[in-house]
């Protein structure tokens, strides 16, 4: 093995690793404020890489400009997904139960794309997705360049809101107590509903870039969610910070047992990695000691 | 809890019994074989999950097993297909339950909801094995030995195995729900502290009901790949089997005893019906979808449970309406 590879795959890692770091945000952001598991994250994204699709395919808008749109769309499809059912469920169980309601919209969503789009596997287009450029001797395409940047600016742009807005303010009070959090004041209902669109929103991007740098179908979603849920329990269910460096970690994790060992090992790897840990930390990484709730 | 009456239970023993006899279309015999292996793996899934409160979306890990290890012992020892390969369906219970103690260790350390996040993970890495390693046969699949029977006799010995497994399943299930065991699993689903507090040791009851559970879902996975002679990593590893047995037990009544063989009956029969009928899978996918979130949301405690609250609230709605003379006549008031 030689050692350009490796910093290929390490550099690939980073790249990569801050997109399912964005997309592993939003999952967190859902959990964190409302308990709730969004397995349609995974769907979500590819829906946000259809509509990308379709924009850039049939009406001509570039990919990146074509966000003006998608995310908007999806925050709405958020917001609607969450007043119909996700408000309707109640404890106990309500965790649980979310998790099986969203794999309801995932099965829906997804029977809806392959009626559209049919199965046949697509990928995104444009010149930055065909170009590369020489960094340090290796040929880095421009899209994964420029899906970091982005990544990196949205992942800026949340936490800027998160931790310097009064918003952000009453999002991360109702994470840490939403009892509490409706006592002084905040709307908690409301911030469930914000956050589940931000959190879905986030998709739109995630799945524009994805859909770019990897083939797609409706059921790539299932490599897609199980490489998110296994970030977010990795990094400690509800930890913003955690679900970031899980992510980074894990991709570029993927990204060098591919090529030191084998692609079909990298997949495996999340898994194995993510076994280890809970043995040793079953809270993830930097997630907080389950107390008990009354 | 509803209860039926023993008549009952084996008034519809009886028909589940003389049914291929009378109804003798392949076609639908074949949907009987399908709905019967669902009703045991549903009411397998709900002696762990549904007692405990643990919901597991990894049973197809059980299923898949269980269907390799027919495949791969039936070809390796060369075995004739036929009768003798049913010899082989417990061996592929017992393979269920070994793998079921270390996927049960990891995935218990949580409790509930990262737990059920640990099983969907874990799944995937079953998945992914038996599409990469080289003994499974990969994304080829296996062939089993092709089962020399009549086209008209074939179902039949499959239905009358499958018929023995449900009862398998609702007997272990009934038994654990009256015993000291049970007991502990509810109140691990009540108030898991509690139980801790009170003694139970719950690592140890969850993981034995977790293993328990895996036993008839490896065999249901062994008796399929059997009746379907040739199995690929992708439909006996298959995310919608996880759902689609939560569903049931969720759709009969989650944690009761009926529920499940309620739900595996009604939605497996009605589904297998619904793909001979509409052949396109994304429009099922869709209605498949559609009915998970009108019963999640609207019934979640089950058919089972619901219509039993309706019986009792038309007998109480059919005796004397509670007026104050009524109450005094009972002796209730003051």
């Amino acid at each position: 093995m030689n050692s350009s590879a490796l910093i290929h795959a390490l550099l690939d890692g980073v790249l990569t690793g801050s997109l399912y770091a964005l997309m592993a945000t939003g999952l967190t952001l859902i959990f964190g404020v409302m308990n709730i598991i969004n397995i349609a994250q995974g769907i979500l994204v590819i829906l946000g890489a259809y509509l990308s699709y379709t924009l850039s395919v049939h009406f001509g808008i570039d990919l990146f400009a074509g966000l003006v749109i998608t995310i908007p769309t999806l925050f709405l499809v958020g917001i609607v997904v969450e007043r119909l059912f996700m408000a309707r469920l109640k404890e106990p169980e309500r965790t649980s139960m979310s998790i099986l309601v969203t794999y309801a919209v995932a099965l829906i969503i997804e029977g809806g794309l392959n009626m559209i789009y049919s199965i046949n596997i697509v990928q995104l287009g444009a010149w930055y997705v065909d170009r590369s450029f020489r960094i340090f001797g290796l040929w880095i395409p421009y899209i994964y360049m420029f899906g970091f940047f982005l990544a990196v600016a949205l992942l800026g742009a949340l936490y800027f809101m998160l931790y310097r807005t009064r918003f952000g303010a009453s999002i991360r009070a109702s994470m840490a107590d939403q009892t509490a959090a409706a006592l002084i004041g905040i709307n908690v209902k409301r911030v469930s509903t914000i956050c589940f669109g931000l959190g879905v929103a986030v998709t739109a991007a995630g799945g524009m870039v994805y859909g770019a740098t990897n083939a797609f179908n409706a059921s790539t979603s299932y490599d897609l969610i199980s490489r998110l849920l296994t970030i977010i329990v990795l990094g400690g269910m509800g930890s913003l910070g955690g679900a970031l460096l899980a992510a980074i970690f894990m991709v570029t994790l993927g990204d060098v047992i591919a090529v030191v060992w084998s692609p079909i090992w990298s997949t495996p790897t999340f898994f194995f990695v993510l076994v280890i840990v809970l043995s040793l930390r079953p809270q993830g990484l930097f997630g907080k000691q389950s107390t008990r709730v009354a | 809890m509803s209860k039926l009456k023993p008549s009952l239970w084996t008034l519809a023993l009886v028909v589940f019994a003389i049914f291929p006899l009378i109804v003798t279309n392949p076609t639908f015999t074949t949907i009987a074989v399908f709905t019967l292996l669902f009703m045991a793996c549903t009411t397998s899934w709900n002696m762990f999950s549904g007692y405990s409160g643990y919901v597991s979306l990894g049973s197809a890990i059980f299923y898949g097993c269980g269907a390799y290890t027919m495949a791969l012992v039936s070809t390796h020892a060369h075995m004739a297909g036929g009768e003798a390969q049913f010899w082989l369906v417990p061996l592929a219970g017992l393979v269920a339950m070994v793998v079921a103690i270390p996927v049960g260790a990891v995935a218990l350390r949580v409790r509930r909801h990262t737990f059920v996040v640990i099983t969907i993970a874990l799944f995937f890495v079953f998945q992914l094995l038996a599409i990469n390693f080289s003994f499974t046969g990969g994304a080829a699949g296996i062939s089993l030995p092709l089962i020399p029977w009549l086209f008209n006799y074939y179902n039949l010995p499959f239905y009358y195995v499958a018929l023995g497994l449900v009862i398998f399943a609702t007997l272990l299930s009934a038994g654990v729900r009256r015993s000291r065991f049970g007991l502990q699993l509810l109140a691990i689903r009540d108030d898991e502290d509690r139980a801790l507090g009170l003694g139970v040791r719950v690592t140890a009851v969850k993981l034995t009901g977790f293993t328990m559970s895996a036993f008839t879902i490896g065999m249901a996975g062994a008796l399929y790949a059997m009746f379907i002679g040739q199995i690929y990593p992708q439909f006996v590893f298959d995310p919608t089997f996880d759902i689609t047995v939560a569903l049931m037990a969720f759709f009969g009544g989650f944690g009761t005893l009926l529920g499940p063989l309620l739900g595996g009956l009604i939605l497996e029969s009605s589904q297998q019906y619904l793909t001979l009928t509409f052949t396109n899978g994304s429009l099922y996918l869709i209605l498949f979808g559609v009915l998970f979130l009108l019963v999640i949301l609207f019934m979640p405690q089950g058919i089972v449970v619901r219509v039993s609250q309706l019986w009792a609230q038309r007998n109480r709605r059919r005796e004397t309406p509670l007026t104050p003379d009524a109450v005094a006549a009972m002796g209730v008031g003051h």
